[in-house]
C-alpha cells in the first residue's frame, strides 16, 4: 500500500459518509458487525433455514407439489420409510461404504502424507509426486465416475491387467455384478477421497517439532516407536476432525454413485441419498423422499454435533 | 520449511531409501494411472479404446474427438454456463465472504459464538435434503431453469467455507494494520477496503479458487434446477454424453480432460496459497 494511498484514506474518512453523519459512533459499533454479516445471514435464512424447515414440513404430508391439497399425516412417512426393505438396505450400504471409505482415506493419507514428508527424498521428485498424489482431488465426482467406468468395463483395462498377471480368467462385471458393485464403487470413492487427509495431514507434520525427534534418536528410538509416539499423537486432532468431516461428506455421496451404478444392481449399491433422489425426482414422492431427507439430515447432525464438541475441546 | 529437517549431506541409496522411492512409485501409479488412462485414451481412436491387449501409447493419434467438440455449439454451451455461473459464484461469494470474514476477525459481538457455530454447522447439512424445498422454490419463485437458481443454491455451500477460509487469513494479519486507519478516524470500512484487502490477494486468490472448484464440479442441482439444453453445464454435459451415444468414449474422456483442465490450471498457478488457505480455513476456526 503507497503513501499515496494512506493519503486518500484519511481525506476520505475525514469527510464521513452520509451513515457516519447520521447514526452515532456508538450505534454503528454495535451494528457494524450484523451489517457485514447482512448478506450472509440473508442467504443463510432463506436458502438454508426456511428449506430446511420446508423439508421438515412436508415430511408430516401425505405428499406434495403433486397433491393440491395435502393432509397432515404426522410421522406416517417415517414410519413408512422405515418399513421399507430397500431403506433399510440403503442405510446398511451407506455404514459399509462410509465407513471403509474413512478407514482407507485416513490410511492411504497418512501413508501418502509420511511418504512426502521423508527427509529420504529429493525436494524436486517430492513436489511432482506431490501434485500427482493430489489428482484424485481436482476431477469432479462425474468424470471419475466416467473415468472408472472405462477402466472398470468388463473388456476394459483393470480386466486386461488382471487376466494377464493370471489373477482372474474371465472379465469381471465390476459395476453390474451385485457381488462385486459395492465393493468397486467403495474402491473409486477411496481413490477419490484421500487427498483431504493427507493434505491436512502434510500440514500438520510440518508442526512437528524437530527437537522432538532428536531426543527421540538420543534415546534410541527407532522409527516405528517415533511414529507411534510423537508423530501419531501430534496428529491426532487433525485425524479426529478430518475423520468426523469425511464420515459426515461421505455419507451424502450421490454423483458418484448415480452415476456408475445408479444404485443397482436390484439395490446393492443403494444409498441413502439415490434411494430419496429416487423417491422425489422419478417416483414423484415428495413427502416420502422428504421424511428420508430428514432422516439423513438427522444422521448429519449428530456427526456435526461430535465434530463441534471436539473443536470445543480441543480449545 | 521442511527444508531445515532434511540435511542434504548424509543421503545415501541405502535399503530404506529405495523402499520410499519404490512406494512413493507405486502410490504414484495408483493415483495417477487413471488420469493418465483418461489422456490417453481422449487421443485414441474409438476402435482402440477397448483394442485387446490394451495400447498405452495411442497407435492412430488422433485429435479427431477434441475437434468434434469444438465444433459443436451445443458442447461450447456447456463450457460458457459453467465459466458464467462459477464465475458469478465466486465473485459473489468472496464479496459476502470478505465483509463476513473481517467482521468475525476483527469485531467482537454478543452472537459471534452461536453465529461462528451455526456457519461452520451449516458444511454438514446434506445437498439432498435441501434439494426437495429447493425445487419447489425454485420453481414458485420462476427461478427453474435458469442461472440465478444456480448461481443462488451454489452460494449456500461456497460461502461458508468462504468465510471460514477468510476469517483465517484475516486472523493472521496484524491488528495494528486497521487500528492505523481506525485511529485516524477512518472507518472499519475503510480499513477493510482500502488496507487489508490489498494485502489479502493471497488468501482471496486461495478462496477464489476453491469457490470455483466447488461451483465447477456441482452436479446434484444442476441436474435438477435446470431442464433445457441452454442451460446446462460441464458436468450434466458428460452425463448425458454417456446417455447419448453410450460408446464415444474418445469423445467423453476428451471432454472429461475439458472439464478438468480449468481446476488443474487454476491449481497449479496457486497451489502454494491454496493448501496454507485450506487449512487455516478448515481446521482452525
Amino acid at each position: 500500500m503507497s503513501v499515496v494511498g494512506h493519503d486518500r484514506v484519511l481525506a476520505d474518512s475525514a469527510k464521513g459518509t452520509a451513515f457516519q453523519r447520521l447514526v452515532s459512533y456508538r450505534t454503528r459499533r454495535l451494528l457494524a458487525p450484523y451489517l457485514y454479516l447482512a448478506p450472509t445471514l440473508a442467504l443463510l435464512l432463506v436458502l438454508m433455514l426456511f428449506p430446511m424447515a420446508v423439508v421438515l414440513y412436508y415430511a408430516t404430508l401425505d405428499n406434495v407439489i403433486m397433491n393440491r391439497s395435502p393432509v397432515f399425516v404426522g410421522l406416517a412417512n417415517f414410519k413408512a420409510i422405515f418399513l421399507d426393505e430397500t431403506f433399510r438396505i440403503s442405510i446398511g450400504n451407506t455404514l459399509y461404504f462410509t465407513t471403509m471409505s474413512v478407514v482407507f482415506h485416513l490410511g492411504l493419507g497418512l501413508g501418502f502424507a509420511l511418504l512426502l514428508d521423508s527427509r529420504r527424498i529429493n525436494p524436486i521428485v517430492r513436489a511432482v509426486f506431490r501434485v500427482i498424489y493430489i489428482l484424485p482431488w481436482l476431477f469432479t465426482a462425474v468424470i471419475i465416475a466416467i473415468v472408472w467406468r472405462l477402466l472398470l468395463d468388463p473388456s476394459g483395462v483393470v480386466n486386461a491387467v488382471l487376466v494377464t498377471l493370471g489373477i482372474t480368467d474371465t472379465n469381471i462385471e465390476w459395476f453390474s455384478s451385485s457381488d462385486t458393485a459395492i465393493h468397486a464403487l467403495t474402491f473409486v470413492n477411496i481413490w477419490a477421497g484421500y487427498p483431504l487427509f493427507m493434505v491436512s495431514l502434510l500440514a500438520g507434520l510440518q508442526g512437528v517439532p524437530d527437537s522432538l525427534y532428536e531426543a527421540a534418536s538420543i534415546d534410541g528410538a527407532n522409527e516405528f516407536q517415533k511414529l507411534r509416539y510423537i508423530t501419531i499423537p501430534h496428529l491426532m486432532p487433525i485425524i479426529v476432525s478430518i475423520a468426523l468431516l469425511d464420515f459426515i461428506w461421505t455419507m451424502q455421496v450421490f454423483p458418484l454413485v448415480w452415476l456408475t451404478t445408479g444404485g443397482g444392481p436390484i439395490h446393492a449399491t443403494e444409498m441413502i441419498s439415490t434411494y430419496t433422489y429416487k423417491l422425489a425426482f422419478t417416483r414423484y414422492e415428495f413427502s416420502l423422499a422428504s421424511a428420508s431427507a430428514v432422516v439423513m439430515l438427522l444422521f448429519s447432525l449428530v456427526g456435526a454435533f461430535f465434530y463441534l464438541r471436539y473443536q470445543k475441546v480441543r480449545d | 520449511m521442511p527444508g531445515t529437517r532434511r540435511q542434504r549431506s548424509g543421503r545415501r541409496w541405502d535399503l530404506p531409501t529405495v523402499l520410499t522411492y519404490l512406494a512413493l512409485l507405486v502410490g504414484a501409479i495408483f493415483a495417477g494411472f487413471p488420469v493418465l488412462w483418461m489422456l490417453v485414451s481422449s487421443v485414441k481412436s474409438n476402435t482402440e479404446i477397448f483394442a485387446s491387449p490394451p495400447t498405452l501409447l495411442p497407435e492412430t493419434f488422433t485429435i479427431e474427438a477434441y475437434t468434434h467438440i469444438f465444433g459443436d455449439a451445443e458442447k461450447m454451451r456447456f463450457f460458457f454456463n459453467s465459466y458464467l455461473v462459477a464465475g458469478a459464484v465466486t465473485l459473489l461469494t468472496l464479496l459476502v465472504a470478505i465483509l463476513g470474514g473481517y467482521t468475525f476477525s476483527r469485531h467482537s459481538f454478543r452472537f459471534k459464538k452461536p453465529l461462528s457455530l451455526f456457519i461452520i454447522s451449516t458444511q454438514t447439512v446434506p445437498p439432498i435434503t435441501l434439494l426437495i424445498p429447493y425445487f419447489g422454490i425454485v420453481v414458485a419463485f420462476g427461478l427453474y431453469d435458469t442461472y440465478l437458481a444456480l448461481i443462488l443454491t451454489y452460494m449456500v455451500f461456497t460461502l461458508p467455507y468462504a468465510i471460514l477460509m477468510m476469517t483465517g487469513y484475516f486472523n493472521t494479519l496484524p491488528r495494528e494494520l486497521d487500528e492505523a486507519v481506525l485511529m485516524d478516524g477512518g472507518s472499519s470500512f475503510t480499513a477493510l477496503w482500502r488496507v487489508i484487502v490489498p494485502v489479502s490477494i493471497p488468501g482471496i486468490v486461495a478462496t477464489g479458487v476453491y469457490t470455483f472448484l466447488l461451483a465447477w464440479n456441482e452436479f446434484l442441482f444442476a441436474l435438477t434446477l435446470t431442464k433445457s439444453m441452454d442451460m446446462r453445464t460441464v458436468p450434466i454435459g458428460i452425463q448425458l454424453l454417456m446417455g447419448q451415444h453410450a460408446y464415444e468414449w474418445n469423445e467423453m474422456m476428451a471432454m472429461s480432460v475439458l472439464g478438468s483442465l480449468p481446476i488443474l490450471v487454476l491449481y497449479l498457478c496457486v497451489q502454494r496459497y491454496f493448501l496454507s488457505g485450506m487449512t487455516a480455513g478448515s481446521l482452525k476456526d
